[in-house]
């Protein structure tokens, strides 16, 4: 059964109809032409779809569409603020973190919710907050730099000062 | 500027504005060309084939091949001074866009950051092949340096002309020619050329030895080379705005879901229809041999229709395979579909008879996937009585012959626009998505987009073959090793090539394959040890089902060297730790005995990356395994080597062993790489750590399950990889690089990636001994496997 459905995305609103039951990805990618969340399982177990729903990491191709209706989603296209890089995105660059690139959609924005809530992570806080989201090409080591350099970025501090990874 | 990753993209953007005209419009706005106000009869370069008389419909064409001997299919120079070259190879995400612009720009004398690079797409570059085995830049590099070269001689000689001197009184520095004694006197390359045609023939037999007449710069007048500019694809993947070949859309597309059949060899007897006709959106079911497919309007129409279709199937008498657990002994027991000619040195039997001690072990490797993260996709458009493919097939002008092929279509009426994608590593699905795709538009006769699911990609895509090796070695009264033995049989039967119309899957499915299989193939380790007395032989064992089976093999990264390397350079361990010796020494020693090399080209390598890796990790010379020590946490530290091509690797693992729960984590990871020259240092220590890791994962987690009709490992849960917590704490790349003989100094660059995939198994293998004195000879290492042999040993 088609349903209006109203999705607030990246700070636009959008009036959708479409079956309730659809998982979220789809109607992000199919309606609405973003590119950042992709399909990788569909089964929430590899973190490709990710997008942030108020303040959570949530995994969109197991998300029905209906039960996030009115919420604010934000994806990867939504992180830069009037043209500036989000810190942690800016930190993937310095870093030359993906490889091909395609889970990193997922990397990014889990660490983006960590680190959000937790500006200063130890190394075991961010390898338990990213264990869940996986890469084939294996930038672990990589990305996990790239969260301590974001953390330096956003929480600056005498101590920390001019220190490079 | 950048790689652009999209010819494609204003290509594939053109059929939705509808209209040909300003689809090139745009495009060739795109690329720079219309700002110099040239019309399309007078484009220069690779777009003169998209430039050719519009077609009526939305896709122009036809799309002949360029001409390699063309200066112009390679290299265009806008007016503002700007260099686009076009590559025909793929960039599966080491960096080898930007690697290509360092060298071409070094040799064309523009800066790096005004030149971009076009790479792929079948219509808009040369046939380079695409990528594989890592040879972009050891293969592909010269020609691209020596095309660079020849055009920079081409406009020399143009601004001779000009300013009436001698090309030897020019000087040229950043695409500006000046006149070395007035240097006032200048020009750019824009101002020469901006726009136009070099109009130049090159020569050579084939486009690994095209070349003009202009002779490449010394390494040391290299200056883009050795320096590590940021890859140029990676912003667009961080900020969201790439358009990848999983995006693609084209008006009135549709979307396809393939349903397998349920067990390996399952034939096909009827299909109910009605059991999907009610799905909103529902189009088609299409069916041919075996071969089934559903296309609806929408993604989750498509997934649902391919989930409630009503398919009858006829399963298999016999089991296809046997289960997993049993396959080595199945293949120890199966008479071989084929065997190598031994390679004999020496007398091993009489060595073995004579050697103070002998020691046997056999080593197995499962089948592995390449699992790509992305499942395997593809779009394909029908329209015009043409084929355009959207994919991100590494091998993209393969999967143009192929499919051109396989739908008896000209091969000019047939393009691949590449684009990025997933990982591949090697002969992943994504060769039979795009087949699948192209057989599917053509019969719906709308643009059709395939997506596999999670399940079928795992379950379905090829494997790198299972091996059983048995080893072994004989060392005399002093502990040398006097004679070894290397006898290994590979599950390879039927290895599938790259895009070959008979062999993809869907031309096994619908009754269209070949008749033989391939042989397949069973390898030898790469080594330089002296050994004098050696045997090597290499068999290929086949599954009971041949074809139609998702337990199939292709290239996985090597392709067999984790395999082969983990056997060999474990029994070398093995070896070292019966002779008490220091496993690095023995090593040592073991390469430093013989000359009958290259001139000993590889051997001092392969000894100058061992002590690289020694001296990076801070080795402790003492045999393996070191002391019992008490409490949960055992750790070691173990090394492997070896060779691919021309570069050599060295690795050194760091463990800790839970001996409560085998639990297994490689804290520290140690590679010495030699690949000779580095052109980009920063992306190539990233594309070494990958690889490594790759392996890691291969080492600790990932093993095709199967019963005996069907992958029983095919989502992430069944069929785990290496997560964020089994990452080392530390890892070091050492870029050895160089020959140890001065009369060589500047060598050539070697194939990088892959040869950093072979060592790790081994390493970490030899690290767990270290550490609990307990050999595993079988991967993965999961946890139950290491506690059930820590148990067994008693530790």
């Amino acid at each position: 059964m088609i349903s209006r459905i109203t999705l607030k995305v990246n700070g636009t609103t959008h009036d959708l109809d479409v079956e309730p039951s659809t998982p979220l990805l789809y109607v992000l990618r199919d309606d609405l032409d973003l590119r950042g969340p992709r399909f990788g399982c569909g089964l929430g177990q590899c973190g490709a779809c990710t997008v942030i729903i108020e303040g959570e990491a949530v995994r969109s191709c197991v998300r029905r569409v209906s039960t996030v209706a009115g919420a604010e989603i934000t994806t990867l296209e939504g992180l830069a603020v009037n043209g500036t890089l989000d810190p942690v995105q800016q930190a993937w660059i310095d870093e030359q973190v993906p490889q091909c690139g395609f889970c990193q959609n997922g990397q990014i924005l889990t660490a983006k919710v960590l680190l959000d809530r937790n500006p200063t992570p130890t190394n075991a806080e961010i390898r338990e907050a990213m264990e869940r989201t996986l890469c084939r090409c294996m930038t672990y080591y990589r990305v996990q730099a790239a969260i301590r350099r974001a953390a330096k970025a956003t929480t600056p501090s005498p101590a920390n000062a001019g220190q490079g990874e | 500027m950048t790689t652009n990753r999209s010819a494609s993209k204003a290509v594939e953007d053109a059929p939705e504005n509808g209209n040909a005209t300003s689809s090139r419009r745009d495009f060739l706005k795109t690329s720079g060309f219309l700002v110099v106000g040239v019309g399309a009869t007078s484009m220069a370069g690779p777009f003169s084939a998209i430039a050719q008389a519009p077609a009526a419909g939305q896709a122009p064409g036809p799309y002949p091949d360029l001409d390699f001997r063309k200066l112009d299919s390679w290299i265009v120079i806008r007016q503002d001074n700007t260099a686009t070259f076009y590559v025909g190879k793929t960039d599966l995400g080491q960096g080898t866009g930007t690697a290509f612009r360092q060298v071409m720009s070094d040799e064309l004398d523009i800066a790096y950051d005004k030149t971009s690079c076009v790479m792929g797409s079948t219509d808009v570059t040369v046939d380079q092949g695409g990528s594989g085995g890592s040879d972009a830049l050891q293969t592909d590099g010269w020609p691209m340096r020596r095309v660079a070269a020849e055009a920079r001689r081409v406009l020399l000689e143009m601004a001779s002309a000009k300013f009436g001197v001698p090309v030897a009184a020019l000087t040229v520095r950043e695409g500006v020619i000046s006149v070395t004694a007035e240097p006032t006197k200048t020009i750019t390359y824009g101002e020469l050329i901006g726009g136009g045609r070099f109009n130049v023939t090159l020569s050579g037999e084939d486009v690994n030895s095209v070349t003009g007449r202009a002779s490449l710069k010394p390494v040391q007048e290299l200056k883009n080379v050795g320096q590590s500019p940021p890859r140029d694809d990676i912003p667009a993947k961080v900020d969201g705005s790439l358009k990848w070949a999983v995006d693609v859309k084209l008006p009135g597309m549709v979307h396809a879901r393939n349903v397998k059949p349920p067990v390996a060899g399952a034939k096909l007897v009827s299909i109910d229809e009605s059991s999907v006709r009610g799905i909103p959106g529902f189009i088609r079911v299409v069916s041919k041999g075996n071969y089934v497919a559903v296309v609806c309007e929408r993604e989750e129409q498509a997934i649902r229709a391919a989930r409630e279709l009503k398919v009858n199937w006829q399963n298999p008498t016999a089991a296809s395979f046997p289960r997993s657990e049993d396959l080595f002994t199945y293949m120890r027991s199966a008479t071989p579909t084929f065997s190598d000619k031994p390679q004999v040195v020496g007398d091993p039997d009489a060595a073995f008879a004579a050697a103070a001690k002998v020691i046997d072990a056999d080593y197995e490797v499962p089948f592995q996937g390449h699992t790509a993260f992305g499942p395997a996709h593809a779009t394909a458009d029908p329209s015009n009585d043409q084929m355009t493919i959207y994919s991100n097939d590494m091998k993209s002008y393969g999967l143009r012959n192929g499919v051109a092929k396989f739908l008896q279509m000209p091969r000019d009426r047939v393009r691949v626009v590449w684009m990025d994608g997933p990982q591949a590593y090697g002969r992943t699905a994504a060769d039979d998505a795009g087949f699948e795709a192209a057989f599917l538009a053509k019969e719906i006769g709308r643009p059709v987009r395939v997506q596999w699911s999670r399940e079928e990609e795992t379950a379905w895509d090829t494997k790198g073959p299972a091996y059983a090796v048995r080893m072994r070695g004989g060392l005399d009264g002093q502990g040398s090793l006097v004679a070894l033995e290397y006898d290994a049989r590979a599950a390879d039967h039927n290895h599938l090539g790259y895009n070959e119309h008979d062999t993809v899957l869907i031309a096994q499915l619908a009754g269209m394959r070949r008749a033989e299989p391939a042989r397949g193939r069973a390898s030898v380790p790469s080594d330089k040890y002296t050994i004098p007395n050696r045997r090597m032989l290499g068999s290929v064992v086949a599954l009971p089902l041949v074809w139609e089976t998702p337990v199939r093999t292709g290239n996985l990264r090597d392709p067999d060297g984790p395999q082969v390397t983990f056997a060999f350079e474990s029994f070398i361990d093995e070896l070292a730790a019966a002779a008490e010796a220091d496993p690095l020494e023995f090593r040592l020693h073991l390469l430093s005995a013989g000359t009958d090399d290259d001139g000993g080209f590889r051997r001092a390598r392969s000894l100058a990356v061992i002590k690289a890796a020694a001296e990076a990790y801070g080795w402790e010379a003492r045999p393996s395994p070191k002391p019992m020590a008490s409490g949960d946490i055992l750790t070691g530290r173990g090394i492997a080597y070896a060779f691919r091509s021309q570069t050599m690797v060295a690795q050194i693992a760091e463990v800790e062993v839970n001996r409560r729960t085998g639990h297994v984590w490689a804290k520290r990871l140690v590679c010495a790489h030699d690949c000779g020259l580095v052109v980009n240092p920063e992306a190539l220590r990233r594309t070494v750590e990958c690889g490594m890791l790759h392996s890691l994962s291969r080492a600790l987690h990932e093993e095709v399950q199967f019963d005996t009709e069907k992958v029983t490992s095919a989502n992430w849960s069944s069929s785990p990889t290496l997560t964020h917590a089994d990452t080392p704490e530390r890892i070091d790349v050492v870029l050895v690089n160089g020959d140890p003989n001065p009369e060589r100094p500047d060598l050539p660059h070697y194939g990088a990636g892959e040869a950093t995939c072979k060592p790790t198994l081994a390493a970490v293998a030899n690290a767990i001994f270290d550490a609990t004195g307990v050999r595993l000879r079988r991967v993965p290492f999961r946890d139950e496997r290491v506690l059930a042999a820590l148990q067994a040993a008693g530790v």
